[in-house]
């Protein structure tokens, strides 16, 4: 075996391993289509966040404008604070609304943003205020016991009054 | 005429574990002398080699060569040691993925810093020396057995070492190639002023060309001397040894109960 | 009886204490190999020629074996996910697998069987032949000349082929997901870079890998330079290197995918 061919064979085979990790890199994952180097950060307080996790999406009517990057309990005032990061291309209103949507039935989890009507801008490091917390499925079959005893309730006082 | 004593080998003891291989081992070697060390199969001779090329150490006494102790060299020292000596292997030990020209050269390549036009004609010259210069494109796999062990030959020699250790040159040669491989270690021994120690089992071969044998038997000199010395030696190993006799010191059967016995004829039974 | 179940015990023993023995004598060993890289380094020829023995010519085995396991994987997925309805999400089930899994452990048992043994069988036999001892005494240091070149050309290709091992088996899982059974192309591609994280899937399984890599071939050239030097020796030593090394990868897998998987939950 030639030493030319053989340092051939050697280059070709590690162009075509660089090759095949960078098509991992940018075709099969994610990393081509977010970066988050120029992105902003918002701060939004739930109540209850569910199952969401830290890299969940963040979406807004749909497209995803960015990603949580930290969740941490707030003992004072014992709600959850969501660090999000958002890319610069989008710009959000301050009335925006944050709720924790769900994808599909039983998917995962992520931020929806829904944005208001107000001129300025929320900026770097902003708190959204408006924000609605997960669905939490006990509560609302709790919810809906609740409802459907207090309507029969209603119903048998109004028998109660009719008679 | 005195000449320098290049090897010297002083109440050497070696033991294997519990095992005591070789006992006593006194040697001095001269420079430029061809000299053989001979006894039966297993009775050391190769640990002998071992011992001189520093590649394992004595449990007593020493090994001096060229005026320094060998296990008590450090690294860097026993290296440059080593670059004086060769040692060529039972059956070449040849570099099988390098070409017969890259053998030779794979030391001088290591060890120094010379131009390739350089090495290509030194390479040249010392495979010229054993007559194989034609053959140095060939791969090791295509060698017969006396090719090869005269490509290790040149190989030994590329740096011109003061001292060559052969481990069993003419086994398994035939008869012409023994002749050529003989009359290389006299002609190359002479003509580069080294020394050679011979480990062989040989003993017509080498008696024609050596200038002083020792006789290892049971991990002890059992006798030395200069071949005619030897030829005519009574000492009963020797003779039978040189003579290659059956029965001796050496016997014929090995350790075993009463032939009769064995056979139950003794006792009765059948 | 007690007799027989002492002896039995001493057995034990014996080689629990020799394997000991061995693993130390193993790692002194590694560290010996990575303190003498340095000719590795300074003649990197030696390196790439070794990168040719054991990754250019890995390369047949592991492009059609990524091949097949990429084929299966979109078989088998279509074939469990089209009862939930959620045969689009095939491209994601292939991907994740061989990304996270079955790209780094595959690969490095393919490696080990056929470099790794390859190896161990090269050192194996020029322990045997007497062409270690006589480089000994030429004063060249066989582990920096033979072992160590040999040790890097495998944690160095260990990478990328197990990254073409990935890539050939998404096209395998593409081919019969997209091609031969008509799962939507669109659906197939998104779907994946969706629930592909680069930092989380892919630079984990790099990590595997280059574990792998390394485990693998320091067992492989640990197993050459240690054999006996005789025909049953470098088989024996062959067999133990494809042995050893499946273990550890298996082992290591274990617990790297612990450390890292953990965040799952």
């Amino acid at each position: 075996m030639q030493r030319a061919t053989m340092d051939l064979w050697v280059g070709l085979f590690v162009l075509a391993g660089i090759g095949a990790l960078l098509f991992l890199a940018l075709k099969v994952g994610n990393m081509g289509t977010y970066s988050s180097a120029d992105g902003y950060t918002l701060v939004g307080n739930f109540e209850n966040i569910g199952g969401l996790k830290v890299r969940a999406p963040v979406k807004s009517a749909g497209v995803v404008v960015g990603r949580v990057t930290d969740i941490q309990l707030n003992t004072k005032t014992f709600d959850a604070a969501v660090t999000m990061n958002i890319d610069t291309r989008y710009q959000f209103p301050k009335d925006t609304f944050a709720s924790i949507l769900t994808s599909g039935l039983l998917g995962e989890q992520y931020i929806g943003l829904a944005a208001g009507g107000d001129d300025a801008l929320l900026k770097n490091g902003d708190k959204i205020m408006k924000t609605n917390s997960a669905l939490v499925l006990e509560e609302m079959i709790g919810r809906f016991l609740f409802d459907k005893a207090s309507e029969n309730k209603d119903e048998k006082n109004g028998k109660d009054d009719k008679d | 005429m005195a000449s320098e004593i290049l090897v010297e080998v002083k109440d050497l003891n070696f033991s294997y574990g519990e095992r005591p291989l070789l006992r006593g081992i006194n040697m001095t070697m001269h420079r430029g002398k061809v000299i053989a060390i001979m006894g039966g199969s297993g009775s050391g001779k190769t640990t002998l080699l071992r011992l001189i090329g520093g590649a394992i150490v004595p449990t007593s006494g020493h090994v001096k060569v060229a005026g320094k102790i060998v296990h008590k060299l450090k690294r860097d020292e026993l290296f440059q040691l080593r670059r004086k000596m060769s040692m060529l292997f039972q059956f070449g030990a040849l570099f099988t993925d390098l070409s017969v020209f890259d053998n030779v050269a794979f030391q001088i390549r290591e060890h120094t810093d010379l131009p390739e036009s350089m090495i290509r004609d030194l390479v040249l010259m010392k495979l010229q020396a054993v007559g194989l210069r034609g053959a140095h494109d060939l791969m090791p796999a295509q060698l017969s057995g006396g090719m090869a062990r005269r490509v290790a030959l040149a190989r030994s020699i590329a740096l011109d070492p003061l001292l060559i250790m052969y481990d069993e040159p003419f086994t398994g040669l035939d008869p012409i190639s023994l002749t050529v491989i003989g009359n290389l270690i006299r002609r190359l021994t002479d003509a580069l002023g080294m020394t050679s120690i011979v480990v062989t089992h040989d003993v017509q071969e080498s008696l024609k060309i050596v200038d002083y044998v020792y006789f290892i038997s049971d991990g002890v000199i059992a006798a030395h001397g200069t071949p005619d010395e030897v030829r005519e030696s009574v000492a009963p190993f020797v003779h039978q040894f040189v003579h290659g006799e059956e029965d001796g010191p050496v016997t014929f059967h090995y350790p075993a109960k009463a032939y009769a016995s064995d056979l139950k004829l003794e006792t009765g039974l059948a | 009886m007690p007799r027989r179940i002492a002896i039995g015990i001493r057995g034990i023993g014996h080689r629990v204490i020799d394997s000991t023995w061995r693993l130390g004598y193993a790692s002194r060993f590694f560290l010996l190999i990575l303190l003498k890289s340095g000719t590795s380094l300074r003649r990197f020829g030696l390196v790439i020629r070794e990168l040719y023995f054991t990754g250019v010519l890995s390369l047949i085995i592991i492009i059609v074996s990524g091949l097949f396991v990429g084929m299966v994987l979109g078989l088998q997925g279509y074939e469990t996910l089209q009862r939930f309805g959620a045969e689009s999400a095939v491209g994601t089930m292939v991907a994740l697998s061989l990304v996270r899994e079955l790209g780094p452990v595959v690969a490095a048992l393919l490696f080990a069987s056929r470099a790794g043994s390859a190896i161990t069988a090269e050192i194996g036999l020029m322990k045997a032949t007497e062409q270690l001892a006589a480089m000994e005494m030429m004063a060249v240091d066989p582990i920096a000349r033979v072992v160590a070149p040999r040790f890097w050309a495998g944690v160095i290709s260990m990478p990328f082929l197990a990254a073409m091992f990935s890539v050939v088996g998404v096209f395998g899982g593409y081919l019969v997901a997209v091609v031969l059974i008509g799962v939507d192309d669109g659906s197939f591609w998104s779907q994946m870079q969706n629930a592909v994280d680069f930092r989380y899937d892919i630079v984990n399984g790099i990590i595997k890998t280059c574990v792998f890599g390394v485990a693998v071939t320091a067992v492989a050239v640990f197993e050459g330079y240690d054999a006996s030097p005789t025909a049953e020796g470098v088989s024996g030593a062959t067999t133990r290197t494809v042995v050893t090394s499946s273990l550890v990868i298996l082992g290591l897998d274990f617990v790297l995918t612990s450390f890292m998987f953990r965040g799952m939950s």
